[in-house]
């Protein structure tokens, strides 16, 4: 028990080693120098107060989206949807923050409630259909992210607006905009949702590892047969695992809409804060805290990555890279374990 | 606009928008049907897409108009190299097949734009020289009626592409190889006892769905797209994906479901010209596939049922 504590943190940071090492080594190969580079990197992410404020601010729809794939991850599902409910979290919350006229401590609350209900609801789908015909969450919610995306960039050209492009842009009483935050960390686009995610992390932890409904959730992800001898609903549990995971997504992308853009555009592809989510939640090894750290990491190496074309000249789609090796990494700890066992016996 | 050219328009257009799904497709059906699931069809076609348009760049003085066959071949080569990651972490590591794929998705973005930027300094190619070029198939083209829907102005990738799906459909239903990579799936154990090696099959299954991913994404690149950008391959590999399952894992089903969803591509470009689609807005025409795809596997048209062991990983000695 104490062995397999140990793999769990110590398989994230070879991860994240090997990938960050893989990184160096293709930027030596293509002439660079690495550790220019990832001076850079790091500078962008950290270098000043307005760097940090943006790193903050990417890092908070990660640990939501992270959350999301992590809380259905315990439940032994995979929600490679939580793309498509970004999305359609992000298109009500400013649905409601565009077209609602009220007070801050109204407005704001429906329009974050309106994001978590459409994604939440989003995810109730592939939940349905698994626990009532059983089919495969993985490729319902691979084909409800197409169908979210489709179908938002319909409602924001002929509903929300006439052909245009763009919404309009929220109302400041829906904002979760921050002037203290800002000024703070000279005018980057932090805002206060890095608070709700960070409660989100709290509620999920506490969901999990206090609660009767976590404890079944867990043992329905643990072995579904006992967990049915056992008198538990089965079906049950897992609509609402998936339930839960599309309300995170769903918050996540109100976070984009009331926070960091104001607005929804119309698009041709996915934001991939969804897909991202499931990096976080694989390397935070689907443990809330895990996840608030990896999305940290994640989002300081997409903030700071964005510095490297700049300052070292290194094309900051290096930093994918070395995201997806980690991602293959941890995918494949067994051959870190391997590794680690090897290394032990021959020590003796 | 007269049935006829109705049946002009739509036809040719139909085939020209599935042929990448057909490939694509076929090396789904061949890695799932080997039990490894492959989300990674997406990040394959990328692949594809990047090494079909960088070789037509590079080598188009040198080959002439031979040069996107030899692209193509190119593309298949890498792709098959590239897909040997998703072998290694999936079959010899027991890595998660899903979380492998969605690595592979990552991965091939990342150095696509990666060695474009290198490269070219600048985010996306120039257009390629030496595209793929409608022809007039010969002699067949020259049948009435038929002739001019299906034989004029067609890609000849189009056509290779059908061609594909009946010779795999042979190789996985009609040879020895075929029953041991579709046991391979279904019951590894059973196979394993029998004396097929599980791992090897399983990687010659992988590698055979990079080579046709990778194919697709050239097709695609170098019919459609003509350069390589970060929007070049956008969900046709998850649309390969859901043609795989539409198509009950089968090669012929898998090509009927990419005919199927390229046609419908193609009704939402050209469907304003159609008096009856003119009507119906375009969003319905495009989510159709995916939500076809999810009718099919809850069991509305037909069940779809998946190979029993995919996904698994088949670790020898664990029952």
């Amino acid at each position: 028990m104490m062995q397999n504590k140990w793999f769990n943190i110590l398989v994230p940071v070879i991860s994240v080693f090997i990938g960050l090492l893989a990184g160096a080594l293709i930027m030596l190969s293509f002439g660079y120098n690495p550790i220019q580079g990832y001076i850079a990197l790091f500078k962008g992410a950290f270098g000043d107060l307005y760097f940090f404020g943006e790193t903050i601010r990417q890092t908070t729809p990660y640990i939501l989206t992270g959350l999301a794939i992590a809380f259905a991850f315990r439940v032994g599902l995979f929600n490679i949807g939580a793309e498509g409910q970004v999305i359609v979290g992000w298109l009500a919350a400013v649905w409601i923050g565009s077209t609602v006229d009220a007070p801050i401590y109204i407005h704001l609350p429906l329009a974050l409630l309106a994001a978590a209900i459409a994604g939440a609801l989003w995810g109730f789908i592939p939940g349905l259909l698994k626990a009532g015909l059983g089919v495969h969450e993985v490729i319902v919610t691979i084909m409800l992210n197409y169908v979210a995306l489709y179908s938002s960039n319909a409602i924001i050209r002929n509903v929300l607006t006439e052909n245009a492009d763009k919404t309009d842009m929220i109302a400041p009483t829906a904002s979760l905009a921050s002037e203290w935050l800002e000024n703070l960390t000279y005018f980057s686009r932090m805002h206060y949702g890095i608070f709700i995610a960070l409660v989100a992390a709290l509620v999920m932890w506490f969901m999990i590892e206090r609660t009767k409904l976590g404890f079944e959730l867990k043992s329905v992800g643990y072995n579904k047969h006992a967990s049915k001898y056992a008198g538990m609903s089965v079906k049950r549990n897992i609509i609402l695992a998936m339930l839960i995971s599309g309300l995170f997504a769903g918050l996540a992308g109100s976070m984009e809409g009331l926070g960091t853009y104001g607005n929804m555009t119309v698009s041709s592809g996915f934001s991939n804060i969804g897909f991202d989510g499931i990096a976080v939640a694989l390397l935070g090894a689907n443990n809330a805290f895990g996840v608030v750290l990896a999305a940290f990491l994640f989002g300081a190496l997409k903030v700071g990555a964005l510095n490297m074309p700049t300052q070292a000249g290194v094309p900051n789609e290096l930093v994918d890279i070395i995201i997806a090796l980690i991602i293959f990494f941890v995918a494949s700890s067994y051959l870190i374990r391997w590794i680690i066992l090897r290394f032990k016996r021959e020590g003796k | 606009m007269s049935f006829m050219e109705l049946l002009q328009a739509v036809i040719p257009t139909a085939l020209f928008y599935s042929a990448p799904l057909i490939f694509t497709a076929l090396g789904g059906v061949f890695s799932e049907r080997s039990g490894v699931v492959n989300i990674g069809l997406e990040g394959l076609m990328v692949m594809g897409a990047f090494v079909g348009i960088v070789f037509n760049l590079t080598f188009s003085d040198v080959f002439g108009s031979w040069t996107p066959w030899i692209s193509i071949l190119a593309a298949m080569i890498v792709g098959a190299i590239f897909a040997i990651i998703h072998a290694v972490a999936s079959v010899t590591f027991y890595a998660d097949q899903v979380v492998s794929g969605v690595a592979i998705n990552f991965l091939a973005l990342g150095i696509g734009i990666f060695l474009t930027k290198q490269w070219y300094d600048k985010g996306q190619t120039d257009m390629v020289s030496q595209p793929f070029y409608t022809t007039d198939i010969p002699i067949l083209a020259d049948i009435p009626f038929l002739g001019r829907i299906f034989f004029q102005g067609i890609y000849p990738t189009s056509y290779v592409a059908i061609l594909f799906a009946f010779i795999a459909w042979y190789m996985l239903y009609k040879t020895p190889f075929g029953l041991r990579l579709r046991a391979v799936g279904e019951h590894p154990m059973a196979a394993d006892t029998n004396g097929i090696n599980v791992y090897k099959m399983r990687y010659i299954a992988v590698i055979i769905s990079g080579a046709m991913g990778g194919l697709g994404g050239a097709v695609f690149a170098l019919t459609i797209a003509l350069n390589f950008s970060h929007a070049t391959i956008v969900g046709q590999g998850f649309m390969a994906l859901a043609a795989v399952i539409f198509g009950k894992w089968h090669p012929l089903g898998a090509m009927g479901a990419a005919l199927f969803f390229g046609f419908a591509q193609s009704l939402s470009v050209i469907g304003g010209g159609i008096p009856l689609l003119a009507d119906v807005p375009q969003v319905f025409l495009l989510i159709a596939p995916y939500v076809l795809t999810i009718l099919a596997l809850a069991g509305f048209i037909g069940r779809a049922e998946a190979p029993k062991a995919n996904g698994v990983p088949y670790i020898k000695g664990n029952r």
